[in-house]
């Protein structure tokens, strides 16, 4: 196939200087030296980082995004994994149907559910507290677990698990030594995404956090709200950071377009 | 559905016990989620929709009539109208500009050789995961009012003389959101790329047509689902966007998320808000499946 | 028969071309002079730079070194969109959102054929691949075999110079393909189209082809008509390549008249010979006899209009294959002599592999 000319380049350039340029920003701002919002010209300082450690609340938020992420997203797997697989396997009746309810959370505006939510969990006097989050959050975390899951099933090749069962597998051991192994990638990478989405997910969640239960998101965005200084770009750079880690994990494991796009082996 | 699955049981009573635990299976495999959905989804949409047609005032609270006086409020009052309008106005304008940036970025891109090409899809569709809050501080801090980097380079490069607003603009809320849905739009743009048999553009070739011809001939249309797909997907998702508006349109520059968002949690008029957000979701139900039908019946023959 | 000196002076020349892709060598010291209306097979395993060099031809690739020359003209630095070359590809490379007629139709197009002439020369064009009534259809909706039927008629409506088809048959199932052989060959006799077919199925290169070129590891082994290519294969490989072969280790023995020596068969040998040698003999051509290479029936194996025999000989095993007449036949470890005419064997020098 033919390169790309020099207009095309040129046009990449600018594009993925667009793509960076808001996260460098925060990431440059977050090493200042100054006392105030500045690119650090004056060479580079860690005062910002250390300043997290004075700021209590970001590190609480950060044990409970870290928390409802863990919790949500192996909660998440741990009921996906047996729909996908039943979905995959069974003629189930109303499966187109059923597969658009598991998948609904994607449509639905997350802003809409976290109205919903803090209706319905306020009207059960659970508002605010961290099991209203857990359950929100592992509906909200689930169509990631789910579609990863349902196209590594049904990428899997039938014949495998029927060679497997005329060898004498059956139940659990068919699931444990065959299918399981087979499908590992798709739900490791359906894990890691539904646990960053989780630990990135505001709109639905700063509905439903209290004073205790806030996320690191939403005590960031509260942050903002009063006012933008380098101590949230320090935590943004952290956040980024860890983010980072995830993805480049994901990339590796499956194909960062292949997990977003939640195509499988095709 | 369960109901169905039971009555599918074998009823002849040569069925062996292991085919009938075969055929219940599937039930208890899908049961949880279907449980957890109900429960968690269906049950409070429902309350969420009854919620809008609930009466509401400063001092009674909310009062669990029916009554349409919030849907009036909103069909009545021009400021609701106006801020539909801009809810619809900025998701549009982001969408196409999401389409006429991203689908020549993932053609480019699909171009380059295989290392290059893995590097810059990392660093395009990445920042997708990274939390949205941290990257509209971002475009925060680049639009800075007048000290805004944004407006010193531009200045520098003498493209303008003074500098322009962006915070507190819907310019500035449309140009971060376009930076925030941007991976979603080259990703299906990408998708759509990735089905096209590369012999194709040899086959254009070989029957004299040049460049030109075949991006607009041949690519084009064949990419042109995935670019619609994408737009759907954009527009739906900037038309139900929150941080960007509110870090960046500020307080006065409403939105019907952030809209839902004040009512919620500031003035404490649930029903009203609760409207906000279902007039918001049957909007966009609305025109996404709409969209949907649309194209996939013009393209029935491209689409696999 | 076509023969390969042709008086005319060539229409495609191919003169030492070269392909190197960083350290590996695709094709090496590739030449080859086409006669017009001639129906050339490049014949080889899959990498064995067939394909690589159609590439050249039709200008996706660049040729390392030579030249290549189309009615005299060098095409080297012709743009593929100016070569006026018919390509089919292997997976077709239908437009899929365009008709059966606006992907025939689409070439004319890019020559500025006039909208009438352009409707009279696809319908004819899909008629003659036996598509009429299909204009309409798009490709998503066609079978395999239709598929291929397009694009075929895509690649002749612009009465191309050369015809380049890419493994045409290869995604088409054994019936669809034997049908499409015979429906190729008629197409190209008819029009007269130059034609070179890149395939690894020996049976398509042998039934279609004016000439074949066999190829391994990009150098060509051997060019000729198919009757003298699979007759006399010039080396081992294109004896292997073509249709099954068995090699014996014979001797020359002795001196005027000297004979070759193979087990307890013997035959006067030709001239200049001497030492060890390898003989290679088709299977079909081999006979049970009186007298021959003593050897012992292994398997017996019956497919149908012949039967194959795995034989063990002193000079190593044989596959020795008999019509299917209705006379008796030895039975599996039975006892056997091998024969054949001399005619019928070619001679290498050096022992059998």
């Amino acid at each position: 196939m033919s390169r790309n000319g020099p207009l095309a380049l040129a046009f990449h350039g600018l594009f993925v200087t667009f793509m960076l340029a808001p996260i460098v920003v925060v990431c440059l701002v977050a090493f200042t030296p100054e006392g105030f919002l500045s690119l650090p010209t004056n060479g580079f300082s860690l005062r910002w980082f250390r300043a997290i450690a004075d700021y209590p609340e970001f590190v609480h938020a950060f044990w409970v995004s870290l928390g409802l992420g863990a919790l949500s997203s192996l909660v998440a797997v741990l009921v996906a994994v047996p729909a996908a697989l039943a979905l995959t396997r069974y003629p189930v009746p109303g499966r187109g149907a059923l597969q658009a309810l598991f998948l609904s959370p994607l449509m639905i505006p997350h802003v809409v559910l976290g109205v919903a939510f803090l209706r319905f969990f306020t009207a059960l006097g659970l508002g605010g507290t961290f099991l209203a989050l857990l359950a929100a959050h592992i509906v909200v975390v689930f169509p990631f677990a789910f579609r990863l899951t349902l196209a590594a099933a049904s990428g899997l090749d039938p014949a495998l698990e029927r060679a497997a069962i005329s060898l004498g597998a059956g139940g659990f051991t068919l699931f444990r030594r065959v299918t399981l192994p087979l499908i590992l990638p798709g739900v490791v990478s359906g894990w890691a995404l539904a646990f960053i989405q989780s630990f990135d997910d505001l709109t639905m969640t700063v509905f439903l956090a209290a004073p205790g239960t806030e996320t690191l998101p939403v005590r960031m965005f509260l942050y903002i709200q009063d006012n933008i200084d380098p101590l949230v770009t320090s935590v943004s750079a952290c956040v980024i950071a860890i983010t980072m880690v995830f993805l480049v994990v994901l990339d590796r494991l499956y194909g960062l377009d292949r997990v977003l796009a939640g195509k499988g082996s095709h | 559905m369960s109901a169905a699955a039971t009555t599918t049981l074998p009823a002849t009573p040569a069925a062996t016990a292991p085919e009938r635990r075969a055929s219940r299976a599937p039930l208890w495999l899908i049961l949880p989620a279907l449980l957890l959905f109900t429960g968690i989804v269906l049950v409070p949409l429902a309350m969420t929709v009854l919620l809008s047609f609930h009466d509401w005032g400063q001092y009674k609270g909310i009062e669990p009539v029916l009554v349409l006086k919030n849907w009036h409020e909103i069909a009545t009052d021009p400021y609701y109208a106006e801020m539909f309008g801009r809810t619809l106005r900025i998701a549009l304008i982001t969408t196409v500009a999401t389409a006429l940036l991203g689908a020549p970025e993932a053609y480019i891109l699909n171009r380059m050789s295989g290392r290059w090409r893995g590097i810059f899809l990392l660093l395009i569709l990445g920042p997708l995961l990274i939390s949205v809050v941290a990257r509209t501080l971002g475009w925060a801090l680049l639009f800075g009012g007048a000290n805004g980097l944004a407006n010193k380079l531009l200045m520098s490069l003498g493209l303008i003389a003074s500098p322009l607003p962006f915070l507190f603009t819907e310019t500035g809320v449309v140009i971060a959101l376009v930076h925030v849905m941007m991976p979603f739009m080259v990703l299906s743009v990408w998708a759509a790329l990735q089905r096209l048999n590369p012999q194709v553009e040899h086959a254009a070739m070989s029957l004299g047509a040049g460049p030109l011809t075949i991006l607009r001939r041949i690519v084009l249309p064949q990419v042109m689902p995935g670019v619609l797909s994408g737009a759907i997907i954009v527009f739906s998702l900037s038309a139900s966007a929150f941080a960007t508006p509110a870090i960046i349109g500020g307080r006065r520059l409403k939105v019907a998320a952030t809209l839902a968002y004040d009512e919620f949690l500031n003035t404490l008029n649930w029903p009203l808000g609760a409207a906000v957000a279902v007039l918001l979701l049957l909007g966009l139900i609305l025109i996404v499946v709409g969209a949907n039908a649309l194209v996939e019946r013009r393209y029935a023959e491209v689409s696999p | 028969m076509t023969t390969p000196s042709r008086s005319t002076t060539p229409l495609l020349e191919l003169d030492r071309v070269a392909k190197a892709f960083g350290s590996h060598v695709a094709v090496e010291d590739f030449s080859l002079a086409v006669a017009p209306g001639e129906f050339i097979s490049f014949l080889g395993p899959s990498g064995c730079g067939k394909t690589t060099t159609l590439q050249m031809i039709a200008g996706f690739l660049a040729p390392s070194r030579g030249t290549i020359r189309l009615e005299g003209r060098d095409l080297t630095q012709v743009h593929p969109s100016k070569r006026g070359l018919g390509i089919v590809f292997q997976s077709y490379a239908l437009f899929p959102h365009m008709t059966a007629a606006e992907n025939v139709a689409f070439g004319l197009e890019m020559q500025r054929v006039s909208r009438s002439e352009r409707t009279e020369r696809v319908r004819a064009a899909l008629a003659m691949v036996g598509l009429a009534g299909y204009e309409d259809r798009h490709p998503r909706r066609m079978s395999g075999g239709q598929q291929q039927r397009v694009a075929l008629a895509r690649a002749l409506v612009i009465r191309p110079s050369v015809l380049l088809l890419d493994e045409p048959l290869s995604n088409l199932d054994a019936k669809l393909r034997e049908e499409m052989q015979i429906e190729l060959r008629q197409i190209q006799r008819n029009l007269g189209t130059t034609t070179i077919l890149v395939t690894h199925d020996q049976g398509e290169a042998l039934s279609l082809s004016d000439r074949i070129v066999v190829m391994s590891k990009g150098r060509i082994e051997q060019i000729g008509t198919p009757q003298d290519t699979y007759e006399r294969p010039a080396s081992a490989f294109a004896a292997q390549f073509l249709g099954k072969t068995n090699d014996f280790s014979a001797r020359i023995e002795g001196a005027s008249p000297a004979r070759i020596v193979a087990g307890g068969w013997s035959a006067p040998a030709p001239v200049g010979m001497r030492g060890p040698v390898t003989l290679s003999v088709r299977p079909e051509r081999i006979g049970f006899s009186e007298e021959g290479l003593p050897g012992r029936v292994a398997a017996r194996i019956f497919q149908g209009n012949h039967w194959l025999f795995q034989c063990e000989t002193e000079c190593g095993p044989a596959i020795v294959v008999r019509p299917n007449d209705g006379l008796p036949q030895p039975g599996e470890g039975e006892a056997v002599r091998l024969a054949w005419r001399p005619e019928d064997m070619s001679l290498r020098a050096g022992a059998a592999a």
